[in-house]
């Protein structure tokens, strides 16, 4: 059963259209990336999902509920991670959660066993009983998706889950999802402008742009679609041989071309290329100092799709 | 039921909140008290002004402690707003939470912060020389009073809140209608030397409730029967208010 059927959703704000006739699913236990620029729907589409807010038109099924005719009961399969923080400042970060699970109909014992291990998961245990508006980024971070999850949800919403973070505090959160992932045997929707979170994290992607799926699937399938890697062969000395070695390699691919001391060149599978490459590179008597292939990445994938520079995209969306 | 366990657990939350900075409760009475003990002195001569209390200070010091109570229910929804900016609410509506939980958390919340003020405000008034005459009960129904009167109009300012999502507006809007209320009431004279029309007015203002069943407290001492017919009002204002709060969550959903 798929977990989420979102169908043709529509809204529109003041100005905008935020959601362009927007559809896709999301099968159980995957998890699964909404990528797009700013401003492309993500957050709309989740807000729609999560049942905060209404679609103009169009359905969604979430947990096998539909979001407008019975949000309580989606509500209580799904757990919710905004993209600016939930967080209340005042409070402490059990108190934080014991609220969220009283909210969730949760008390006595078991609320206090599943908040103590929820502490211990995200490792908040012992800063727990701190205010939390001493909290860094991160803990605060983490202790938002400890509340998305203190109701034992079967589906989580995480909505830019490492935006505003450092470098190291984004990576911490990487292996916190793949780590949920795996324990908590969840599905996890998440949002993200960065293309290498998604490549990371999702098991399968859709790329979002003006309120519409562009294209939907694996981030692996998606690259291939594009056929071919690019292979960079750099050579040891420049004088004399390049055109020499640009000859060579132009007999095993087709697409060429020179760059200084390197020679780049389009093939289908970098991996079956490098060793003939080599070998004919060596048979010509040409010294190669290093090689590298370069898979096509989620922007060349955004670019294919839909014609437009992603980070320019992203960029003009803030 | 969810609603009431949903509504206390927030409320706790709302009164741990303020117990953590209770330095507030304290600030925001400091003015009403300057205005208590200046009015009380300004006009202490005016002997027609007192209508019938021992001093001006004893016919003020109920009147005043209801203003207190309304301008802190009038802003009250500026706890909502940030928990709007903070998020905290898109959290609870996300999870099966009541949204008339989340309305009455920030009434009760205004209710609890005025009683506790106007526990101060007549404590300066003792020392100035008011008496309570209506005894205990007359404590409690001052207490009453100012609790509901700012519940009442907690209610108008969280529904505001949640229409204007931003603190300009809303002050703005709840200062339009609420500054008119306060003086088309008898917190600063008696209704006895209001004109003709303002008593006709006085009669259907909710903070002109509070203020005549606080004074029975204070002044008269008695009347327990009207008294209780203004407290009941306000319980009315209060759940009709709340009611439209929890409505505007409507439009603010709509806006997100």
């Amino acid at each position: 059963m798929d977990a989420i059927v979102a169908e043709d959703l529509r809204k529109r704000y003041k100005q905008v259209q935020a959601l362009d006739g927007l559809s896709f699913a999301v099968r159980e236990g995957e998890v699964f990336g909404l990528l797009g620029p700013n401003g492309a729907g993500k957050s709309t589409t989740v807000r729609v999902l999560t049942t905060l807010t209404q679609p103009d038109a169009g359905s969604a099924l979430v947990a096998g509920e539909d979001v407008v005719r019975h949000p309580n009961r989606v509500r209580r399969a799904i757990g919710y991670v905004a993209q600016d923080s939930g967080v209340d400042p005042e409070a402490t970060g059990r108190e934080n959660l014991m609220l969220q699970g009283r909210i969730h109909g949760m008390s006595g014992p078991p609320l206090r066993a599943r908040v103590d291990e929820l502490l211990q998961l995200v490792g908040l245990a012992d800063a727990a009983e701190r205010v939390t508006r001493g909290y860094s980024g991160g803990m605060k971070r983490r202790l938002d998706i400890a509340i998305g999850l203190v109701h034992r949800p079967r589906i989580l919403f995480l909505d830019e889950p490492t935006t505003g973070l450092d470098p190291e505090a984004r990576a911490g959160m990487w292996v916190e999802v793949e780590r949920l992932a795996a324990q908590e045997s969840l599905t996890i929707v998440l949002t993200t402008h960065y293309l290498e979170e998604a490549d990371r994290l999702a098991q399968r992607v859709a790329i979002v742009s003006r309120g519409r799926i562009v294209v939907e699937g694996e981030p692996e399938e998606l690259k291939r679609g594009l056929q071919g890697e690019s292979v960079s062969v750099e050579l040891q000395d420049v004088d004399g041989r390049l055109a020499d070695a640009e000859r060579v390699v132009a007999e095993i691919s087709d697409n060429v071309h020179v760059e200084g001391n390197l020679v780049r060149a389009r093939v289908p599978n970098g991996a079956q290329a490098i060793p003939v490459i080599l070998g004919a590179l060596d048979d010509a008597g040409i010294d190669v100092a290093a090689v590298t292939t370069a898979r096509p990445s989620l922007d060349d994938v955004y670019l294919h799709y839909t014609g437009r520079d992603f980070a320019r995209e992203d960029e003009e969306g803030r | 039921m969810q609603l009431p366990r949903q509504t206390g657990w927030m409320v706790v939350r709302q009164l741990r909140n303020l117990m953590r900075q209770p330095i507030w409760v304290v600030m925001m009475v400091v003015q009403p008290m300057l205005w208590l003990v200046l009015y009380g002195q300004l006009f202490s001569k005016v002997t027609p002004l007192r209508a019938g209390a021992g001093s001006y200070v004893e016919f003020l010091a109920p009147g005043i402690v209801c203003m207190n109570a309304f301008f802190g229910g009038t802003w009250s929804g500026m706890g909502m707003i940030t928990d709007l900016d903070r998020k905290v609410v898109d959290r609870f509506l996300a999870a099966p939470a009541s949204r008339l939980a989340i309305v009455l958390s920030q009434v009760v919340r205004a209710g609890i912060t005025a009683m506790i003020q106007s526990l101060l405000l007549l404590l300066v008034g003792l020392a100035l020389g008011v008496r309570v005459h209506g005894g205990a009960v007359g404590w409690l129904v001052v207490f009453g009073a100012s609790f509901l009167l700012a519940a009442a109009f907690a209610g108008f300012s969280n529904g505001l809140a949640l229409l204007f999502r931003r603190p300009e507006s809303m002050i703005a809007t709840a200062n339009m209608v609420g500054l008119p209320l306060m003086f088309l009431s008898s917190i600063l004279v008696t209704a006895a030397l209001m004109p003709g029309w303002i008593r006709e007015i006085s009669r259907f203002n909710p903070v002109n409730w509070g203020v005549h069943a606080a004074r029975n407290a204070v002044v008269v001492g008695g009347e327990w029967g009207t008294t209780a017919e203004f407290l009941l009002l306000l319980l009315a204002a209060t759940a009709a208010t709340s009611l439209f709060a929890t409505w505007c969550f409507r439009s603010y959903q709509r806006s997100i």
